[in-house]
């Protein structure tokens, strides 16, 4: 009763912050800053938010257990998982990101997004099937397997909590910008949007409603992305070679736009983003915490199987967009940034930025009510991840932080759930006002700060304690903070803090991405500590590796797991 | 799971045969996506204009079949690791279980 009556106050919030929007939607539009109140996208907005808040209630009214909350019961099949993940990692910024990208640089935006695709595999390879057999609710299980509890799950908490922050933070202002463009709504509006139902679906939904709201976002941004790349692909019979040609002759760019530009300068800045993607994708808590829904390994890989298949057909949609939104809309100038002498920039007058590329060509395809469809999905696309992350970040704080190290393990399961709930609470109320906090500071380095820390700390620490026997809990510690360490420090000396943000005149660490430099960091220091880690709990730990890589290889023991 | 146990199921042959022929396919396929990934890197950073190539006179150049390709490359990896790990790796970890319970 207590969930409903919170979630009719949530749908009372919605209503209020569209309601007041009208007047102020009118100035907005003398400011040319903000679009005019997008009735269809708001209709359709509401349809999504209704059905899952539907899904939360009724989530809410069976998630009984801790394991219900963390991990959904463990009843997500694989398919389902893999839509989920598929959810979870497509944010709006990939969709509307990429598809700029391509609009504006034509084949360098398919280089970016290849590099949000290849830590897949590795995810499978070396990760899924190990963790499902060890773990229960988040990756700090597997390193606390052998390893003394208390330090590890402080590290892994650290760990998880920084991916989260900087990632969060990058997300709400992200959603703040786009909602008041999309939808004519204020940015602060915006933003308590945003968190209140990330608070709702995750307070009362926990993991079940977040995998469910994840899933829902996953189909909806498939299918109208299919869609779109459809109808582009129709306007030139199908012929990609047509519809290269017709955007080589119409891009500023001409045939510049068919090969590699700028965007991978030079090797060292290159391989130290590529391995901060491929490595990232592999320590990150949103995305390791999805591997315990499923009921076993053979599930757990399933999942990314799947997953690997609808995240790159998405990024091979995504570049097609992007090359429909420059034959579709370069010659059109009802959609760009007019001066009084009808001349525009065809790429950086787009109305909204390049960013929006993938919007207007919704509208160019699909007219109003397709434009509203889509933006309707880049909402609920924010909301998927941001529940996610907030999900990953209550549960670090709630099992890993209070549970094990505050409580000892000696706490009552309603207890843990309940403390999880209020830290899903805190964790949007401090989002709200981070995203207040920031709307006009640069946050475009915070992602990639996000996946620097996620492969320089978590998946260090995660890889040596499972794969090699040396690790003591001092050397996963002491190598895991210097690697989360050496990735914050590196990217505030990096070109793009250092100098852009805070307006220095050189930058102290010359490349914008630390992970090549940071990851050996981690990995040289795990390896040192745990060397030269004498103590009598040090051999113990890795006295205990035997059992862990038989559970961890065979997955014997490990169904037992899901039960308290 | 007991110790007695830990050290049936590690003195057990299928459990070698299984971590062993495990980990060379999963390290095989791991080092496969690194050098298809940081090839296709390197030769953007090395010789661009390879990418930039035209392909039978029309617009179309190398780097999009190319680019293609290391996204598929990523699918088809992960579908070759998951057909063998359901068939053998599975079957391997059954007959351990059935052997040492």
């Amino acid at each position: 009763m207590r969930a409903l009556s919170i979630i009719l106050a949530a749908a009372g919030l919605l209503a209020v912050a569209f309601g007041s929007t009208e007047t102020l939607a009118a100035g907005a539009i003398e400011g040319g800053g903000r679009q005019a109140l997008n009735v269809p996208a708001i209709v359709m907005f509401f349809l999504f938010v209704a059905m899952t808040l539907g899904i939360t209630k009724w989530a809410a009214s069976r998630a009984r257990s801790a394991a219900d909350f963390y991990a959904a019961g463990g009843g997500i099949t694989g398919f389902q998982n893999g839509l989920a993940i598929a959810g979870d990692y497509m944010s709006a910024a990939s969709f509307l990101g990429i598809s700029g990208l391509v609009f504006a640089t034509g084949f360098d935006g398919l280089i970016y997004s290849v590099g949000w695709l290849v830590g897949w595999p590795i995810v499978l390879f070396l990760i899924a099937e190990r963790l499902r057999n060890l773990g229960r609710y988040t990756f700090a299980d597997v390193v606390a397997f052998r390893l003394e509890p208390t330090p590890t799950r402080i590290l892994a908490s650290i760990g998880t909590l920084t991916v989260v922050a900087f990632y969060l933070i990058a997300q709400m202002v992200g959603a703040g910008k786009l909602i008041e463009l999309l939808f004519g709504l204020p940015y602060l509006y915006a933003v308590i949007l945003v968190g209140g139902l990330m608070i709702v679906y995750v307070a009362f939904g926990g993991m079940v409603a977040t995998t469910w709201v994840q899933i829902i976002k996953a189909g909806l941004l498939l299918g109208g992305a299919t869609f779109m790349a459809f109808m582009v692909l129709a306007s030139f019979g199908f012929s990609p070679e047509a519809m290269f040609r017709a955007a080589v002759d119409i891009h500023p760019k001409h045939l510049a736009i068919m090969e590699p530009g700028g965007l991978v300068s030079d090797p060292i800045s290159a391989i130290s983003l590529g391995l901060a993607l491929m490595f990232g994708t592999a320590g990150l808590p949103h995305i390791l915490m999805r591997f315990f829904t499923v009921a076993d390994a053979k599930a757990a890989r399933k999942s990314v199987f799947y997953a690997t298949g609808f995240i790159g057909y998405f990024y091979i949609l995504t570049f097609i967009i992007g090359f429909g939104a420059i034959t579709l809309l370069m010659n059109d100038p009802s959609y760009f940034k007019v001066a009084a002498s009808g001349a525009y920039n065809k790429v950086g007058d787009l109305l909204g930025g390049t960013n929006m590329a993938a919007i207007h060509l919704a509208n160019a395809v699909g007219g109003s009510l397709f434009l509203g469809f889509i933006s309707a999905v880049a909402f609920a696309t924010i909301l998927a991840v941001v529940a996610g992350l907030t999900l990953a970040g209550a549960s670090a704080i709630s099992h890993d932080l209070y549970a094990s190290v505050i409580a000892k393990g000696k706490v009552a399961e309603d207890k843990e759930v309940k403390l999880s709930k209020l830290s899903a609470i805190a964790i949007g109320v401090v989002a709200i006002m981070l995203g207040y906090l920031f709307e006009n500071q640069n946050v475009a380095f915070m992602v990639g700060l996000a996946f620097a820390v996620a492969a320089s700390c978590n998946f260090p620490v995660l890889l040596m304690s499972v794969f090699w026997k040396g690790t003591t809990s001092r050397g996963a510690l002491i190598g895991g903070l210097l690697g989360l360490t050496a990735a914050v420090v590196m990217v505030v000396l990096s070109p793009a803090v250092w100098v852009k943000t805070f307006g220095f005149q050189a930058a102290l660490f010359p490349y914008d991405n630390p992970a090549l430099f940071s990851m050996a960091i981690a990995f040289v220091g795990i390896w040192l500590f745990s060397k030269i880690d004498a103590t009598a709990r040090a051999r113990a730990e890795q006295g205990a590796f035997e059992a862990q890589y038989v559970r961890s290889e065979t997955g014997i023991g490990a169904a037992g797991a899901l039960a308290h | 799971m007991g110790e007695t146990d830990v050290l049936r199921i590690r003195r057990e042959p299928m459990f070698r045969e299984l971590v062993d022929k495990r980990a060379h396919f999963a390290w095989t396929l791991s080092a496969a996506m690194l050098v298809i990934y940081f090839g296709f890197i390197l030769l953007i950073a090395f010789a661009p204009k390879v990418l930039g190539v035209p392909i039978g006179g029309g617009v179309m150049t190398v780097g999009i079949p190319v680019g293609l390709f290391v996204i598929v490359s990523a699918f088809v990896l992960t579908g070759i690791y998951v057909h063998r790990a359901n068939s053998v790796f599975d079957d391997l970890t059954h007959k351990i279980i059935e052997k040492v319970k």
